[in-house]
């Protein structure tokens, strides 16, 4: 196959990107697009000429590094993958491709396809977590989990953190990856605890990394590798709401370690 | 020489750790505030200790180079995680887990450290669930299981393919929650280039921003490794394109011996190599060969339609299909452990019944299970796996049975460490697959995710305290110590030659040509003459790599291919002395199979009188060969037996 690419490249953070276009030839349909990236890097560094940075590590779709913007879609045009899922025979021979990075303020560009996100990080921080410590737990069958509820509890826990729901959203909005969090801890027992402390801490951190709100306008879920659902967005503001309403504080502290 | 001193606990196996815990040395909460444990690695067995420490009151940092703790490439791992709760009442004990642990491993592991291995199994369990861990669950709500190869029991813990990531989550939240306490300070895009020794003990590490280029000196009272393992010495494996070995082998450099660097894992069920310009390869999870039957073609000719398009293997009828696995494996058939399936594959690949375009793959059918269980139950147990390979094959595997050749896929070796995971190094430890110590030659399927959790949760938080203890009258340490700015210039140095060479040729071609030595001499059937030949040729290979090799851009910037050629100068070192450790043992064991060592049958054959030891190198200097230290493996509790899955 032959391509164009027409990709974004910008030197470093305080520098101004532009769009840099490349030929590439004789691609196989059976590679994968970072394959592609690949060859042309190859190419480049034979040339003296910089090659193109981009996050990327397992390859096989899991570790949520990859991060491109292919053709106006997080993730290339198909459903259901990450862009190292994407394979070449789902391109045309002679198609030109456009190739950005995420696209997203609390996401800053570091070099060419590479984007900062620490927020994400920053979120989970701020409470996407059980508190328990290492040892002194129950037996793990002593609380029977309804099968039901497991599974959902795991369809929302397979979100890869890779930031497409946020890059997909016109409002940069991560209340899809905000809510799979909230959704897989909500949705058991162990979670249930915390769940009003964590809904509420984990929202206020999204909002002060200046991620934007939700429209329900669906591109997340649309895009999302890991076809995380937004029914998850409706039980985070169920929880939100009740979080808010049903908000006591005790008067003293028994000197718990929060 | 390096003195090995493996410092097992007296007494009877099941005692030891109790024992152990009783009678060492803790560090008081005043004192654990007081120092500072560095932690390279956030992968289960990082992130995990690093947290455990935290809670404990130790002042940790924490490194890795992705862009968050939460892309450890721990989360790939898919089929499960194993422990002896005997939940399915099919018979399973600690002693069991840990029998089968030791006999997979083809008795090269030590018995006390993988008793306690099965041991704090349990608890494993346990804290991933009280995590909040989403396990997979039975009907009445309780936890469900599966098997994996090797064993006769149901123990496996899966959360749907995604197990390792859903563990790793788990770990990377309880890290999470000791980064916002200000307990663990941690630092992504972050490379360790090399550990600093102050008088002999390991003191701090030297790392690179990789967003800034800048080169940091960072101290602590103590170092812990976990960094994984080196299977990319191979180029094409399962693990993801950044896992290197650079840590560890620094570490081997400045005196950490290194315990049997020639042990690799291939694992058999992997989807087969397509072309040059790949770049890795994927993993079909072990799991699936609970349901799925491993064949070739009988006949040679019907192959060979298959190789050429002519004829397709839904075709072929029953009676013409060779279940090999079952018929020389009744026992376990398609569960027999992964060096017994990958080298079976291999045998009859190489003897001409191979099927794909390359003839080097074998078929994973799921029709009989299909036909059993109905579509909808094969898809709730393996279907992100069945759309993972059609989406790089283009295949339907409901449809046409899976295609698959073994891979590169982890390394049992790794630095030689004590019962207390601590290496020849003083004060620096190695936990997870980047130590040598749980799994012999050979690692059972679903054993990582247990191994990494054991070391990280339940072992290293307790046996590094012996070494704290010791050190709670030394103060914090300043990094401007001249050893620390020594270590560095080294290690700026050294960056500055890869920079300097301005030659021809990319990383990555001199990475794939490494490969290519390893896979054809040092993979999956091993002989002297090819051994010698691979230890001249990676010689040459690293003389031309440091005359030719070809970087772009600056230091001071995001530059992949210096952090890319970084590792690989490392592999190129590693894969001679892996070479060379496959050719002193003069015997086939687990995945180090020694083609002039076998039975009538094929089979590996040990030879105990002379090999019962865990090999140790120990560097001697870059113009010197290495000088070999020998664990001898005292089998005290296990009768030491030929391998049998028949």
């Amino acid at each position: 196959m032959d391509l164009t690419l027409k990709i974004w490249r910008q030197k470093n953070a305080a520098s101004k990107g532009k769009f840099v276009t490349y030929k590439i030839s004789d691609i196989s349909p059976n590679s994968s697009f970072l394959e592609m990236m690949d060859i042309l890097n190859e190419s480049l560094v034979l040339r003296g000429e910089d090659p193109v940075a981009f996050d990327h590590d397992c390859r096989e779709g899991i570790c949520g590094a990859c991060s491109m913007y292919i053709n106006g879609h997080p993730h290339g045009p198909d459903k259901a993958i990450t862009t190292c899922q994407l394979h070449m025979r789902r391109f045309k021979d002679g198609e030109t491709i456009v190739i950005e990075p995420w696209r997203a303020r609390p996401f800053p560009v570091l070099k060419d396809l590479i984007v900062d996100r620490t927020a994400f990080d920053k979120i989970i921080q701020a409470g996407g977590y059980v508190s328990v410590n290492t040892g002194g737990v129950p037996d793990a069958n002593s609380i029977p989990i309804p099968k039901v509820k497991a599974d959902l509890s795991m369809d929302a826990a397979a979100c890869i953190g890779c930031g497409a729901c946020v890059a997909a959203c016109k409002n940069a909005s991560a209340m899809l990856f905000v809510a799979a969090k909230v959704s897989q801890f909500a949705l058991l027992p162990q979670g249930r605890v915390e769940a009003s402390e964590r809904v509420q801490a984990m929202v206020a951190e999204m909002d002060k990394l200046g991620f934007g709100n939700c429209t329900n306008t669906g591109a997340c879920e649309a895009e999302c590798p890991k076809e995380i659902s937004i029914s998850n967005i409706a039980r985070m503001n169920r929880e939100f709401l009740s979080a808010k309403l049903g908000a006591q504080k005790p008067s003293g502290s028994a000197g718990g370690d929060a | 020489m390096a003195e090995l001193n493996s410092k097992i606990p007296k007494g009877q196996l099941a005692e030891k750790w109790t024992n152990y815990k009783a009678n060492i040395a803790l560090v008081n909460p005043a004192n654990k505030r007081r120092l500072e444990v560095i932690v390279v690695g956030t992968g289960l067995a990082g992130a995990s200790a690093a947290a455990s420490l935290a809670e404990m009151g130790f002042k940790v940092k924490n490194y890795c180079y992705q862009d968050s703790p939460r892309r450890a490439h721990s989360i790939a791992a898919q089929g499960g995680i194993n422990a002896a709760k005997n939940y399915q009442n099919d018979g399973d004990s600690v002693y069991r887990l840990f029998y089968d642990t030791i006999k997979g491993g083809d008795y090269r592991a030590r018995e006390a450290n993988v008793y306690r291995l099965a041991e704090v199994s349990n608890a494993i369990i346990d804290q991933c669930v009280a995590q909040g861990v989403p396990f997979a669950r039975e009907y009445g709500g309780l936890l469900d299981n599966r098997s994996f190869g090797g064993a006769q029991v149901s123990r496996t813990f899966y959360a749907r393919g995604q197990t390792g990531q859903q563990l790793l989550l788990g770990a990377y939240s309880a890290l999470s929650r000791q980064v916002k306490k200000g307990n663990v300070e941690l630092f992504t895009r972050h490379e360790m280039l090399d550990v600093v020794l102050v008088e002999g003990r390991a003191r701090g590490i030297i790392v690179r921003n990789m967003v800034t280029g800048e080169i940091e000196r960072h101290a602590a009272h103590a170092v812990v490794l976990a960094t994984g393992g080196y299977g990319n010495v191979f180029f094409l494996s399962t693990n993801a394109m950044g896992s290197n070995t650079t840590a560890i082998w620094k570490a081997y450099r400045r005196g950490a011996v290194f315990g049997n660097p020639c042990f690799t894992q291939i694992h058999p069920t992997c989807i087969p190599v397509h072309g040059d310009f790949q770049s890795k390869l994927t993993l079909m999870s072990e799991s699936l060969r609970n349901d799925g039957r491993i064949w070739v073609p009988k006949l040679k000719e019907d192959a060979e339609k298959i190789r050429k398009g002519t004829l397709l293997p839904t075709q072929i009828k029953e009676e013409d299909r060779d279940y090999y696995l079952e018929r020389r494996y009744p026992a376990f058939g398609n569960l027999v452990p992964r060096d017994v399936a990958s080298r079976a594959a291999k045998e009859r690949c190489d003897a001409g019944f191979g099927v794909g375009e390359t003839g080097l793959a074998v078929y994973l059918d799921f029709s009989d299970a299909i036909n059993r269980l109905g579509k909808s139950t094969i898809e709730a147990r393996y279907g992100n796996l069945f759309q993972m390979y059609e989406k790089i094959v283009d295949e339907n595997p409901y449809k046409t049975p899976m295609m698959i050749y073994p891979a590169v896929h982890y390394t049992m070796g790794g630095l030689w460490v004590d019962y207390e995971l601590m290496t020849t190094i003083p004060g620096l430890f190695a936990i997870g697959e980047a130590n040598f110590s749980d799994h012999g030659a050979n690692r059972l399927g679903a054993s990582a995710l247990m191994q990494g959790l054991a070391d990280g949760y339940f072992v290293l938080p307790y046996t590094i305290q012996n070494y704290l203890s010791d050190q709670i009258r030394v103060p914090k340490f300043s990094n401007d110590l001249p050893e620390f700015k020594q270590t560095e210039e080294e290690a700026v140095n050294r960056l500055k030659r890869l920079m300097n060479v301005r030659g021809k040729n990319t990383v990555d071609n001199f990475h794939k040509k490494l490969g290519h030595i390893m896979w054809e001499y040092v993979g999956m059937g091993r002989n002297a003459e090819g051994l010698k030949k691979a230890i001249t040729e990676i010689r040459a290979l690293r003389e031309e790599f440091w005359k030719d090799v070809k970087i772009p851009g600056e230091m001071n910037e995001i530059n992949p291919e210096l952090e890319k050629a970084s590792r690989v100068a490392d592999f190129l070192e590693l894969g001679e002395l892996m070479a060379r450790d496959a050719l002193h043992r003069d015997e086939s064991c687990g995945g180090h199979f020694r083609e002039e060592f076998q039975t009538t049958e094929g089979e590996a054959l040990r030879n105990d009188q002379e090999f019962m030891y865990a090999a140790a190198w120990e560097f001697t200097g870059d113009t010197q060969e290495p000088r070999l230290n020998k664990e001898i493996l005292d089998y005290e509790f296990v009768e030491v037996k030929q391998r049998n899955y028949k």
